[in-house]
This record gives structure tokens, sequence and C-alpha cells, in this order.
């Protein structure tokens, strides 16, 4: 067996267990709708049942009067019986640096597929500073403002280092195709505006020099840091980044705890990040969540994350 | 009755298609590419098979053997020259060597064989069954098809179920690597998918030419490309899905010539597989596999 | 010179292949003026610009967007009946030939990018060999269409019909199409010249989209769909649009390969058409335009000037297929080839370099 089948196989059972836990409440719920129904009947309509909204979101103070750049409300999918994320309930401050940690295979890349949508959830909803996303696709949720970079480095291979942060600016500088063909005023203002912003957003890491390499033969901490760039161009609000120090080296990682910290000043965005390395969590993050088997466990700032010992046996198991 | 007599027709031709529609299938799954070429070996068995009961006069089981035999080492020969030494190149350089030793057999046939058609006689060479009076007239070709048809598919489905070389065949479809780390010759695995659907196309060919007596160095084109959309009609890679797919696409070529128009068959032909890949985009019976981000 | 100096990299390479296009045709020009070539290669020279067309229009969708189609040869043929339909038409209300061949080959475009959209729509639902079988099945298709289609012109106008030539309904006048017989009887139009000044529009269309903000997204999304669409890029809409940019420009030289015969039958352009296309995109490089005009002109020469070996010139033709694809895909086989190169270069070096010191001797 498969690392990775024998991960499913727990997370199946622990679903399971969770299962039969939510058949309980269900049959009570049933049983009190059952008591309910004399009651309905006398006046007619159907009693509601009210519940209190998730009320455990932690932003920075400084975020605490702006609307929330992303919130996630009750958000699960479910993989055939399998529950990958069950009832996440998050909250990013405007300028807010997060970090989403937990163990292999907690879900934590999931719930980057569910805010832009490679996965459509199964329940739940999901507010980009204060809008709905439900329905939008992948291409639509990065214009209404999340960019994200990937575990598995995805970048335009083939193509130069400034053609890929070009391609990052899709959508920031228009240029249809008739324009383009027939080289149009429109074409040549916008190629000079595309090569300007390119090597601008390539300065913040300091890749102006390599804008004509190709992307793919790039060292792997410059393809990282190539997917952040590109993530940038976007112009987004949200920008997720999936465990960018994985293969860093200590001084590369240090390098981009500062940019990461850099970017958000700059460009006043939340970053919400998944990552291994525990200096960096707890060096930049602002607050944490932490994932088991699709849950969230606990929230809290880095110190609050590090004493929590429902963490500590998430990841080092119960210590007797 | 007409229906019947059609319905009949169209899965005596649909298990040719999904006799030939089985080797595309195999070789995809395990190889992953899409061989051309499989439709040229129809045709070279159907000329092995021409020579063995024509000039050499000898019975068509023997015939039929002889061309199993030739188009297996031809199948084997031509894997091992032509797509081995390409297993890591990129999936359009095998697609266009195949193409290449299509035009390689079909050239060679034109050669040896010339260009003017070839009356093959029948290889099912007993009467043909009369039912309900006379009214229904079911020929030997027909008969033997359909019956070589069912024996090829359970043949094959035990095959690739209960032996050891059909569980490695399986084996290497779903990861190449992983059954080479378990011990799999996947090279021998290979050249055995090979082996099998050529000499599947041998008897497709046989059969073929025995019910549309022409033999051409170009009969084996259409019938392959019919057959390949068979295998992808019913979701490339698998075994059930050519069978299926390869018997649904003869009914509704002989049903589309019998009720619509004969000249736009194969408009229809190929537009149910537009209708069907939309609605279904990995065929019938094929599973989706969704990319991993 | 400045500007010359400041151009891209990807700009001086597109000027080298206009270069190259247009050396290529003065020299043949010249060539085919002072009576130099033969009359078979002279025949063969609208078909090569035709074929090049195609090659790069191709391209576009193989290399640039990195689908497989195998039904290019489908909006070959449309372009082609069309264009010598629209021509027909436009017999009477253009005098000048020149410019009934230009608007008939613009018309011919129009049509295969309508054809291009209706298929591309569909198509575009599918990816990979999936996508490959459904453009086949489409060329199938439309070359079946075509063999059941009537076309016939008189005073009222055009006339069509998917039965007959008795249905059309014709009071006098000419059948234009006729269903497997294909198109007969129309004038031979087409030039050397036009088909140059359409390979070079080819070549500038496909340049210049591969070099704009819309052809980044279609190489974006060939090369990472996935990153692609997590950048905003809405796929479908670019992967349709290399699609039907293509199909219009294969449209465009149907209209001009047709119009160099007198008569042409949709079986012309069948599945072993696309695929001709196809070998000429993968040798010449995929995605590399001007390795797909090189060899689209080379293996429309090759099996002429191999006629000489008469029935074997296309088994060569696939020998050469086969092993072109072994040495170019093989570590292997390309070592082997390299080490003989190399003995024989010198062999050749050796020699010279003898002769180089004889001749220092004489000296």
């Amino acid at each position: 067996m498969t690392r990775d089948e024998g991960t499913y196989k727990a997370q199946s059972q622990h679903a399971a267990k969770a299962e039969t836990r939510h058949e309980g409440t269900y049959k009570a719920q049933a049983a009190r709708a059952a008591g309910n129904t004399a009651s309905e009947e006398k006046h007619g309509r159907q009693r509601t049942k009210m519940v209190a909204p998730p009320n455990d979101y932690l932003v920075p103070e400084r975020d605490a009067l702006l609307t929330p750049v992303l919130e996630c409300r009750h958000l699960g999918i479910d993989f055939g019986g399998l529950k990958a994320v069950e009832d996440l309930n998050l909250m990013v401050g405007k300028t807010e640096i997060a970090g989403l940690i937990g163990p292999n295979g907690a879900g934590k890349t999931t719930v980057f597929n569910l805010l832009t949508k490679v996965y459509q959830p199964t329940r739940g909803t999901i507010l980009l500073d204060g809008q709905d996303t439900a329905g939008m696709d992948t291409a639509r949720v990065s214009r209404e403002g999340i960019a994200r970079t990937f575990q598995n480095i995805r970048l335009f291979d083939t193509l130069t280092v400034e053609d890929n942060v070009k391609i990052g600016l899709h959508n920031q500088v228009e240029c249809g195709m008739w324009s383009g063909i027939f080289r149009a005023p429109r074409y040549w203002l916008s190629e000079q505006e595309f090569h300007k912003r390119a090597l601008e957003l390539l300065d913040v890491f300091n890749m102006a020099d390599s804008a004509g390499d190709i992307a793919g033969s790039l060292p792997y901490g410059a393809q990282r840091r190539l997917e952040i760039v590109r993530a940038l161009a976007t112009n987004p609000k949200l920008l997720l980044l999936d465990e960018p120090a994985a293969g860093m080296n200590p001084v590369e990682t240090e390098e981009l705890m500062d940019n990461i910290v850099k970017i958000r000043d700059q460009f006043q965005i939340a970053v919400l990040l998944i990552e291994h390395d525990m200096d960096l969590v707890m060096g930049i993050c602002e607050g944490i969540v932490v994932l088991n088997f699709g849950k969230v466990i606990a929230k809290g700032t880095p110190e609050e994350i590090q004493a929590n010992p429902q963490v500590v046996e998430a990841y080092l198991g119960k210590q007797e | 009755m007409s229906f019947l007599i059609a319905l009949i027709n169209g899965i005596s031709l649909g298990s040719v298609y999904a006799i030939i529609a089985l080797g595309y299938t195999m070789v995809y799954g395990i190889a992953k590419m899409l061989n051309f070429a499989h439709g040229d070996v129809i045709m070279v068995g159907g000329y092995i098979c021409f020579i063995a009961m024509n000039s050499l006069g000898l019975p068509p089981l023997v015939g039929i053997l002889l061309s199993v035999v030739g188009c297996t080492c031809l199948g084997i020969l031509v894997e091992r020259a032509a797509y081995k030494p390409l297993r890591e190149a990129p999936s359009l350089a095998v697609l266009i060597t195949a193409i290449g030793v299509s035009y390689f057999l079909q050239n060679s046939a034109l050669l040896i064989w010339g260009a003017d058609p070839k009356a093959f006689p029948s290889v099912a060479n007993f009467p043909s069954l009369k039912l309900l009076n006379g009214q229904l007239t079911i020929n030997a070709v027909t008969i033997v098809t359909v019956l070589t048809a069912t024996v090829v598919m359970v043949g094959l489905t035990f095959f690739t179920q209960r032996t050891k070389m059909g569980k490695a065949m399986r084996a290497c479809s779903e990861d190449k690597g992983a059954a080479q780390l378990m011990g799999i010759n996947v090279d021998t695995t290979i050249s055995m998918v090979f082996a099998i659907g050529s000499g599947l196309a041998a008897i497709a060919g046989v059969l073929l030419c025995s019910a549309y007596p022409t033999l051409m160095p170009t009969t084996g084109s259409m019938p392959g490309i019919k057959a390949f959309t068979a295998a992808v009609f019913g979701g490339i890679g698998s075994i059930p899905g050519a069978m299926l797919g390869g018997i649904l696409l003869g009914v509704i070529e002989i049903m589309a010539k019998t009720y619509i128009s004969t000249q736009l068959s194969d408009a229809i032909v190929f537009g149910v597989l537009i209708v069907v890949l939309l609605i279904r985009p990995a065929g019938l019976l094929g599973k989706e596999i969704r990319e991993k981000v | 010179m400045d500007k010359i100096r400041n151009m891209s990299k990807e700009s001086r390479s597109n000027f080298i292949t206009y270069g190259m296009v247009i050396v290529a045709f003065l020299i043949m020009q010249a060539l085919s003026s002072m009576h130099a070539i033969s009359s078979s290669m002279t025949g063969l020279l609208v078909p090569i610009t035709a074929y090049i067309c195609m090659a790069i229009s191709l391209n576009l969708v193989v290399g640039v967007s990195g689908e497989l189609s195998l039904g290019h040869a489908g909006f070959m043929s449309v372009g082609a009946f069309t264009g010598v339909v629209a021509a027909a038409a436009l017999a009477g209300v253009v005098e000048s030939t020149m410019l009934r061949l230009l608007l008939s080959i613009i018309i011919a475009g129009a049509a295969a990018a309508l054809a291009g959209i209706l298929i591309g729509i569909p198509v575009m639902r599918l990816r990979g060999d999936y996508l490959a079988i459904v453009t086949l099945a489409f060329g199938e298709i439309i070359k079946n269409l075509l063999n059941n289609l009537y076309v016939g012109l008189d005073a009222r106008g055009l006339h069509f019909s998917m039965t007959d030539t008795a249905s059309l309904g014709m009071d006098g006048g000419k059948v234009l199409v006729n269903g497997p017989q294909g198109a007969v009887g129309f004038p031979m139009i087409s030039t050397f010249t036009a088909g140059f000044l359409l390979v070079m529009f080819t070549l500038f269309v496909v340049q210049n989209l591969i070099n704009s903000r819309s052809g980044r997204a279609i190489m974006a999304v060939r090369d990472n769909r996935i990153a692609a669409e997590s950048v905003g890029i809405d796929t479908t809409k670019y992967r349709l649009m290399a699609f039907v940019v293509s199909a219009a420009l294969a449209g465009m030289a149907g209209a001009l390969y047709a119009q160099n015969y007198t008569a042409i039958v949709p079986k012309k352009f069948d599945f072993n058409t696309s695929i001709l296309i196809l070998v000429f995109v993968v040798l010449g490089g995929m995605g590399n335009i001007r390795g797909g005009i090189i060899s689209a002109a080379l293996l429309t020469i090759l099996p002429e000037k191999l006629r000489f070996i008469g029935d074997y010139r296309m088994l060569m033709y696939a020998i050469v297929l086969i092993l072109v694809m072994l040495f170019s895909n093989n570590a292997q086989v390309r070592m082997r080839v390299e080490t003989l190169r190399d003995r024989i270069t010198r062999r050749v070096d050796d020699r010279l370099g003898e002769q180089d010191a004889k001749g220092g001797d004489a000296r």
C-alpha cells in the first residue's frame, strides 16, 4: 500500500467516526422537529431553527473595521464519501499575513483549490472582499482578486521570465486579437505597458536581470519567486502561497520572509500561506489556522498555536 | 423484418469493428499511443489469408492461422523497430511514426500485390441459415463473424482478468514504472499487447474481407479509422468499452444506411461519436482522469 | 539601425522568416521566367504555397496552442469549394481575375472561419486524444457532406441541394459542384504571385498573433492550463481563437489551391491530407514556423523528385519519415548517426586539409 493510500484510509476512518457523531445530532434534531409538528400545525407555518453563525474569526486589530478580504463559512468538500474539508470557518483581514498549517494530508491544498475554484465546494460560502464567489470559475476568481502559487511549481516553462509575468498581467492591460494581428496603435501602447510593468514587478524580487531567460531553466528557488511575481501581476487582493519555501535553503527562506512582508506592505494585500517550515510560519504569520483531517483544530497567534496541546498532538501524536 | 435484418448485419459489422478496436484500445491502454498502422495490419492479414487460400490452395482454417501468425510477428516487429525506441518521446512523434509505418505497409502491399482489387473468397463455405420460413436469411459469414467475436471477447476478458500476463498488462497500463518495480518485464508485456492486437487484426481482416470481398492495399484504412472511432466511443483504454463501442458503431452505421441515407452514413456515424464525447468526454465506459493540482 | 538592434529576439526571427520566403519567391520567379525549371515543377509552385499556408496555420493549433488536430484538411476543403463557387458567382460582376481571386479567397476564409467556430465550440470541451479524434470525425463529416453537395448557378443566382443535380431546380445555367465528382470546369486563376502573397499574409497573421497579448495567452494555456486559469485567462476562449484563426487561414489556402486546377473533388481533402500537413508541422519542429515552411516545401517536392524510382517513391517517403522521427527523438539513434557523421566530416576535413596544404605549396 502506498503512503497516500494509508493516509486516505486513516482519513476515511476518521470521517466515518465523525459521521456517527453527526448522525447522533441529526437524530436529535429530527426528534425535536417531530415534536415541533404539533405547534407547526397550530400556526400553519414552519418554525425556523436558529443557529449562531461561526464567531471564532480572528483578524489583526488594524483590519478589524475593514471588510475582510476572505471569509469562508462552513466550507466543505466531499470526494466520494470522504469529507476532505469539513466545516471550515476562516477569516483573513485586509492586510493580514495568515498561515494555514497542518500535517500531511490535512487538506490544506484542497482549501486553496476550493478558494480558487479548481474544485467547486460541496457546502458553504466563500466571500471575497464581501462578495460571494459561488458559481465563479478559476479565471473569474482570479479576476476578482485571488492569486495563487502551486505546491508543484506551475510556470509557463517554455516561455521567458518576462513573458510569464506578462501573462500574469493579462487582465491588467487590454489589447484585443485584431489589434494584435494588425499591429494597431493600441498594440504598441499595450506592449510598452506590459514591458514596463513586468520589469517593475520583477524588480520586487530583484529578478529583472533574468527577464530574458526561459522560465523552465531557472533554478528552483528562482522558479518559486517567479511564480509569486506572476501571481502578484494579476493585481490580487489575496495572495495564496502554497509552500513557498519548499526546497529553499535557510538563507533563501530568510530572504523570502522579508519579501513576503515587503509585498504585503507595498501592495497592501493579504497573504494566506501554507508552509511546513515553522520558522517561516511563526516568524511572519499574524494569525494561524491549523487543519487536521479536513477540520480546523486550532486558531490563534503563533504563540497560542505553539502552546496548543491539540496541535502538538496532531503533529507528534498523543504523548502518554 | 427489415429492422431485424439490419440489426443482424449491424451486429456482424460491429463485431469486426470491435475486434479491430480491441487492438487499438489495448495498445493505447499500455503504450498511450494512437497506433494508426493498426488498420493496415488488417489489410496484411487479409492478403496473407488470400495468398494461402488462392495461390497455395490451403483450407480456410490454415489460411486464417497463417495470417494470425504472420500478423502477430509483424506486430512485434513493428513495435520493436519503430515504437520501442520512441517510448520516452513526445506522443506526437510516436503518432507520426505510426503514420509512417502505415504508409510503409500500404506501399509495400502495393508493390507486392499490386493496386488492383482481389476478389476474396469467403472463409465460411457453408450454406446460409434460413429462419422464419425463409423470410430471414442469415448468411454464413455473419454467423462466423458473430461467433468469432464472442469467442475473442470472452477469451480476452478471461486473459486480462485471470492470467498472470493479463494482470501484468493491466498493471503496466496503470503505471509502467510501478509495474517495473514489481518485477514485471514492461518490454515483454508491451510486445505481448502488440502481438495480441495484431493477431486480432488478422482475424478481423479475414472476416472483413469475407463479408466485403474486395482486397486492396487501402482496404484497412477506413475500417481502421472506424474501429479507432469505436475504441474512443467506448472509452479508449477500456476493453469492454471497445467491444461495446465497436458493436454500437456497426449497428448505427447499418441503421443509418438502411433508414436515413447511404451517402451520409459516415457523417452520421461520426456525428454520433461527437455527441457521445460531448456528453461523456471520456467515452461510454472510459474513466475520466483528473489532473492533480 | 538602432531599431534593429533593439528589436527583440522574436521579431528578428520573424523578419528572417519573411526574408527567407521573399528570397525563395524571387529565386523561383527568376528561374521560371528563364524557363530553368521543369514543367512539373512549375505546376507544383502554387500547391507548394498552399501547403506552406496550411503548415503555418496548423502550426498555430498544434505547435502554439498545443492541440492535436487531425481534420485540418476539412477546413481546406470548405475554403476550396466556397472559393470556387464564390469566384463563379462573381464572374459576371468582377472583371479583374486578380480581384476575383482575392475576393474568393476572403470569402473562403470567412466560410472556413465559420466552420471553425461551429466545430470549435464543441471540440474545445475536450482535451488531448479525445480532441484529436473529434477533429478527425469533423474532417470526415465535412468530406462526407461535400460529397453530397450540389451547387448550381443560373440567371436567378445560386442553387444548393444535398440530393442530386435535378433537385437544384435550375433554369439553364451551370452546375458548379456535382456531388462526388466535385467542382468542375472552373477557370484556373491562381498564380504563383498570389500564392506568395498569401504565404506572406498567413505568416503576418500567425507571427503577429503569437507575439501579442492573445498569443501569449494561447501559449500559456498550452504550457500549463491550470496555471493559465489561475492568472485569469479564459482558456476556452484562447484555444478557440487559435483554432478559428487557423481554420480561416486554411480556408484561404484551400481557395488558392483549388483554383490552381479546373476540377477538384472532396476526396482530395481527406484524412490523408490532414495527416500530410501534420507531418509538415511535426517534421519542421512543433511551433517552429520557419521549420514548417521548409518541410512543407521539401516534402511537396520530394515525391515529385522521387518519381524516377517509380512505385518505390511512397515507400521511400514512409521510410524517410520513420527514420527522421527515430533520429530526432531517440538519443541512441541520434548518437549513432552523429558518430557516423563525425567520421565522415573528419575524413572530408582531412582531405580538405590535404588540399589546403597542397594549395599552400602551389602558391
